[in-house]
């Protein structure tokens, strides 16, 4: 099986892997897919709740290099997005990127829902504790 | 000294063909290039020497007389005829088959076509050691059970399948037994009688031998087997294979067999060793692997493992200059976990993590610490980015977990 370079180079060095503490109100986590499918992808944002812009994005994937391309991708795009910019990065738009032969889309598609995913988690966070969050800082773990 | 890159680990997929046989085979080509049927002129008599000298190598090896070893093009061909030249001319006595859903393809996908022809077929499960039961053997045996396959070794775990028991059973019986022996002939003792197999699949390039070529063993006394061809023609190989012998084939194969023969108890005490180097220092370096299938009962130069927490297909791409193969779904045609892993009942997770390792004739101890030692750095690097292993280390059971999957959302 060929990978594309790009692919090669996520897989070789992947960008913004590691973990951000999960109860941090300005952290949103997804986590996606199934151990017994392959595929497992965790991708965190954490959002300046007075800009709503993605300061930090982390990933870690049990996956294919595709997979795990496909989610460093994710995370090197996030950052520096609002929210509202992260919701319409589109699948397509990573296999165009990675040049992601058909076999390897589904690894996109979780990728996209793993954006999707963690910014749900904010939202539902910011919703159920709105007015405490900006003073809370945690460090990230990794 | 350093090891030369890309480093051949896959020896359950394919040999290198031997030097030696290489050159036994050169003259056959465009020197002895008659016709094994040509029966008026030396050219043809040569050749047919040349088959019978191959044909008696062959039948050395496993302990057979020459008559019993019928040339084909390879194991496939072997297992289809045996499977279903015997359903075909047994029909009378019985339509039942059993097997075991462990075997290769070539078996499986066989007896699900004779499914489609009416007949019935068991498809025996596998214990957690990846060896069937013996009581469930003889409790799936019918009046109308007319054949017995079963793999002698697994191309993936290297099981090795209890062949004399089976063998034992099937004959109290009077049921014919057939067994795909692939994986075991040339790299263990396997003696048709010893075991009482009634018919044998063998293939040339699995023992360094040419590719194109093998062989199906068929009994001829004790009972009799009688075979309906599935290759109709000029009647060639006592008719149950019509079609010109693949002269030079057949001698590289035989050479090879003679080679198995002798070089099989040196060879084997030297991949054992090898073997159990690569697994101990995988041990050593690594925690959370898992051999699948049992060790006991197992081929000498393969060894099956689960890297926990980490998909195979990436663990392959880390380690891109050696060749080995995966049970993970991406690295498969039907992008589904390996059939034979999951079998095992060790869960679909495990399966996608598993890493097939054959050593062979030219494995060295060179190649077996670098494999070993570049396996333990990517695993180790794949764990830190895998979201399974830091669940694992938070104490989190993944398999009480709720996992959202595709569709559910």
């Amino acid at each position: 099986m060929a990978y594309s370079n790009k692919v090669i180079d996520h897989y070789e060095n992947p960008r913004n892997v590691g973990s951000m503490p999960k109860e941090d109100p300005n952290v949103g986590t997804g986590l996606v897919g199934a151990p017994e499918c392959g595929d497992v992808m965790k991708l965190q944002v954490k959002v300046n709740p007075s800009t709503g812009v993605i300061d930090d994005a982390k990933f870690k994937t049990f996956g294919c290099g595709s997979a795990i391309a496909s989610s460093s991708l994710a995370t090197e795009w996030l950052k520096g997005k609002t929210v509202d910019e992260a919701l319409a990065i589109k699948n397509t738009d990573i296999v165009t990127e990675l040049s992601l032969p058909p076999v390897k889309i589904h690894c996109s598609v979780l990728a996209e829902d793993a954006i999707k995913a963690a910014i749900a988690d904010y939202k539902k966070k910011q919703g159920t504790s709105a007015g405490k969050s900006a003073d809370t800082h945690a460090q990230p773990t990794a | 000294m350093a090891v030369k890159l890309p480093i051949y680990m896959d020896y359950h997929a394919t040999t290198p063909t031997d030097p030696r046989v290489v050159e036994a085979m050169l003259p056959y080509f465009t020197q002895h290039f008659g016709n094994a049927a040509s029966r008026n002129h030396p050219f043809g008599w040569e050749a047919e020497e040349a088959v019978d000298k191959a044909r008696k190598q062959v039948a050395d090896l496993i302990g057979a007389n020459a008559k019993e070893i019928v040339f084909t093009s390879g194991a496939t061909e072997s297992d289809n005829l045996a499977i279903k030249g015997v359903a075909e001319m047994y029909r009378e006595k019985g339509n039942h088959i059993i097997t075991c859903v462990t075997e290769h393809k070539a078996v499986i996908d066989t007896c699900k076509r004779l499914e489609k022809d009416g007949y019935r077929v068991t498809y025996l499960p596998v214990q957690k050691d990846g060896r069937i039961s013996l009581d469930g053997l003889r409790a799936a045996i019918t009046d109308k059970t007319i054949l017995i396959s079963i793999m002698t070794a697994n191309n993936e775990i290297g099981v090795i399948q209890p062949i004399a028991e089976i063998g034992a059973i099937a004959k109290e019986k009077g049921i014919l037994f057939h067994t795909d022996a692939v994986q075991a002939v040339g790299k263990v003792p396997f003696n048709v009688n010893d075991l009482k197999v009634d018919m044998a699949s063998i293939s040339a390039h699995k023992m360094y031998g040419p590719k194109g070529v093998g062989a199906l063993y068929v009994r001829r006394r004790n009972p009799r087997v009688l075979l309906a061809p599935q290759i109709d023609g000029g009647g060639h190989e006592r008719g149950m294979r019509s079609g010109t012998l693949n002269v030079a084939g057949i001698v590289g194969f035989g050479k090879a067999a003679e080679l198995c023969r002798l070089e099989m108890a040196a060879d084997t005490a030297r991949l054992s060793a090898l073997r159990d180097r690569l697994n101990a220092r995988l041990h050593k370096g690594l925690d959370e692997i898992y051999i699948n299938g049992s060790v006991e009962h197992r081929l000498p130069h393969n060894l099956n493992i689960s890297f926990a927490y980490v998909e195979g297909e990436s663990l392959l791409m880390g380690i891109n200059d050696v060749a080995v193969s995966s049970g993970s779904a991406c690295t498969s045609a039907s992008l589904e976990p390996s059939y034979v892993l999951k079998a095992l009942g060790a869960g679909d997770d495990l399966a996608h993590s598993s890493i097939r390792f054959g050593l062979g004739r030219w494995s060295t101890e060179e190649e077996v610490d670098y494999v070993a030692d570049k396996l333990t750095t990517v695993v180790t690097r794949l764990r830190e980015m895998s979201p399974l292993y830091e669940l694992a280390k938070e104490g989190v059971d993944l398999s009480t977990m709720q996992w959202q999957t595709e569709g559910q959302h």
